[in-house]
């Protein structure tokens, strides 16, 4: 080796180049919130929001709120999940929302019971043969119906190089009008015991959870994950380098839209009822999450830590403004500059590293 | 015959009716370090872009290590043991420096999984090490992203790359033109480093004392066609800006041009 290549070209270790996590930042954003609405609470209410010892458990938290912030989080959480990896291909779904609303509808058609007080049930979608199924086939189905809406996303953004945005709202508006006509308007209700216990308590939060974890470590630790993260870095690289970046895309939608059908499964369950107008702007709650969670929409960047800390702040923020008891409107309105924060503070992060550079 | 590591006959490259690269007949032999030169759109980066299977060439015959070869891709190159170096780096920003290393060619573990097998980041890093070490190239942190790096690092980086994997030849495409005088150096050892281990070159540079400095033979190219073949001994600064401007053609290359 030539022996003055030791620090040519700045190669030199620089302590101030060393990585901080992002994760640490959107958590201590996390921390902040918490802290803002403790001394609101102490102000305005005179109550503790998170710490209470007064409720009737053992301990210094206040378990009822706490539970409530992950329950109302949790459904779009998990669709969040599959977001945060289309954003970080550098595309975006916008029909997610939609999505819930027809597998809502379809999955439900398959989980109804045959008689309700001892008359039949009087919202059955099919004849007999679609009543009293055990509730793993309209689990399949909610999969299924999920597993299509997200092939033809990912088909057309993959292989017809049409826009993400574009190619998600046409499934957005799609999808919707599919729930809708599916009954025409009507409720699909009564479902079966077996498939109302999938969303019954705690079970969404301990299916967000579950796949939190998993993802974290697709995305972390499998091909599939570092793919996906060289696609939304680098879409020219990535193609270099031999990946088939169309059959990656469609993967990634595949898997966004199955997340999508999932919780239309858990969301039906949980309310034992199916509408058409269900996930009504979960899409966009679902991209608030990744993007306070510090997934950027500029692809490459972010994480499934991330995420699931931004949907803590969404429900910490939701609770908040029902604990201070001001209406839901100032509550949208916050959350509107909190992305719109985000974002911003994404920029700047970028155009300071490049400047460093 | 054995010691040509690559030839071309009569390759060219039309684009509809502009006729990019001409006829070129080309010879390299192992651990030989060539540059071509030429000036803008005179067909240097087409006539990579032919070799790597970027493009698909219009006619002639590409030999590689003995056989005829017709690449279908950038990776049918790399898996025959050309490595490439672009222009525009083909590196993705948000990864760090093994990942983008391996990028394509991950090192895994429970491959049963299909997309989803697991990364064998352990290897992946030591190969890294191995192959840094290897050519020199001295990055502080490895596993910071290459958006942390400066371009005279993340050439390095790229270069690294064909280190890492035993590849039988290299091209760079103006691996310096961005960089400082510092970094350019850093590279210029680089390449060094990979004449003194035999390794074949081929170097895109508009850059005189670069290319005197670094190759065996200079290669002119002009309006798509080669039009001399020289010798470093045999020539100097101003004859190949005579040959590159179109005041001299080469004497087994007359009526090319």
């Amino acid at each position: 080796m030539s022996e003055n290549s030791d620090g040519v070209g700045g190669l030199t270790f620089d302590k101030s180049k060393r990585q901080w996590p992002n994760e640490l930042n959107v958590f201590g954003a996390l921390i902040l919130i918490i802290v803002i609405f403790e001394i609101l609470g102490a102000i305005f209410v005179g109550q503790s929001l998170l710490f209470d010892s007064n409720d009737r458990f053992d301990s210094i938290f206040n378990e009822a709120r706490l539970r409530i912030i992950i329950i109302q989080v949790a459904i779009i959480g998990i669709i969040a999940l599959g977001v945060t990896q289309v954003i970080i291909t550098a595309g975006i779904d916008l029909s997610s929302g939609s999505v819930v609303g027809a597998t809502a509808m379809i999955a439900m058609s398959f989980a109804q019971v045959a008689t309700v007080n001892g008359s039949p049930n009087p919202k059955a979608i099919f004849g007999e043969w679609a009543l009293d199924l055990p509730w793993i086939i309209p689990v399949f189905v909610g999969l299924g119906v999920g597993f299509i809406a997200g092939m033809v996303n990912g088909l057309l953004v993959a292989f017809a190089r049409i826009p993400p945005f574009i190619a998600t709202l046409g499934m957005m508006l799609f999808a919707r009008g599919v729930a809708q006509w599916w009954s025409l308007g009507n409720p699909v209700s009564f479902p079966t015991e077996g498939y109302a216990k999938i969303g019954a308590g705690m079970m969404p939060v301990i299916i967000f959870l579950s796949l939190a974890v998993l993802f974290h470590f697709v995305m972390n630790y499998t091909v599939y994950g570092k793919h996906t993260y060289a696609i939304g870095s680098n879409e020219q690289a990535a193609r270099m380098s031999g990946i088939n970046v169309p059959r990656h895309l469609v993967l990634v939608y595949v898997i966004a839209g199955m997340l999508a059908g999932l919780a239309a499964v858990i969301l039906t369950s949980k309310n034992l009822t199916a509408q058409s107008g269900m996930g009504l702007t979960y899409e966009l709650e679902a991209i608030a999450m990744a993007v306070i969670g510090g997934v950027s929409l500029f692809g490459g960047r972010g994480s499934i830590i991330g995420t699931v800390i931004g949907a803590l702040i969404i429900g910490v923020i939701t609770s908040g403004f029902t604990f201070l008891r001001l209406g839901a409107f100032y509550q949208e309105m916050v959350l509107g500059m909190i992305i719109v924060g985000a974002v911003a503070l994404d920029q700047w992060q970028q155009q300071r590293a490049a400047a460093r550079a | 015959m054995s010691d040509i590591i690559l030839e071309t006959k009569g390759l060219t490259k039309h684009y509809g009716g502009v006729h990019a690269l001409e006829d070129a007949d080309f010879v390299l032999k192992h651990g030989e370090h060539v540059a071509i030169m030429g000036d803008n759109g005179a067909g240097k980066s087409t006539f990579v872009r032919q070799i790597t299977g970027v493009e698909q060439r219009t006619r002639g015959t590409v030999i590689f290590d003995g056989d005829e070869v017709n690449f279908g891709g950038p990776l049918d190159a790399r898996e025959a043991g050309i490595e490439t170096v672009f222009q525009t780096l083909a590196l993705a920003d948000d990864l760090n420096v093994p990942d983008n290393l391996f990028l394509g060619r991950e090192k895994t573990m429970w491959n049963w999984l299909g997309p989803f097998r697991r990364l064998d980041y352990k290897a992946m890093r030591e190969d890294t090490m191995a192959g840094l070490v290897k050519t020199g190239v001295k990055i502080p942190n490895i596993r910071n992203t290459i958006a942390n790096m400066s371009g005279g690092q993340r050439q390095c980086v790229a270069i690294a790359r064909t280190a890492t994997f035993a590849s039988k030849l290299t091209i760079m495409d103006e691996p310096t033109a961005a960089l400082g005088v510092q970094e350019t150096a850093q590279v210029e050892n680089i390449i060094r480093t990979l004449k003194d281990q035999g390794e074949s070159l081929i170097l895109v540079s508009h850059n005189m004392r670069q290319v005197f400095d670094l190759v065996d033979r200079i290669i002119v190219f002009r309006r798509g066609r080669i039009v001399a073949n020289l010798n470093k001994e045999d020539t100097d600064g101003q004859d190949v800006v005579a040959y590159i401007t179109g005041a001299k053609t080469g004497a087994e290359y007359e009526g090319a041009a």
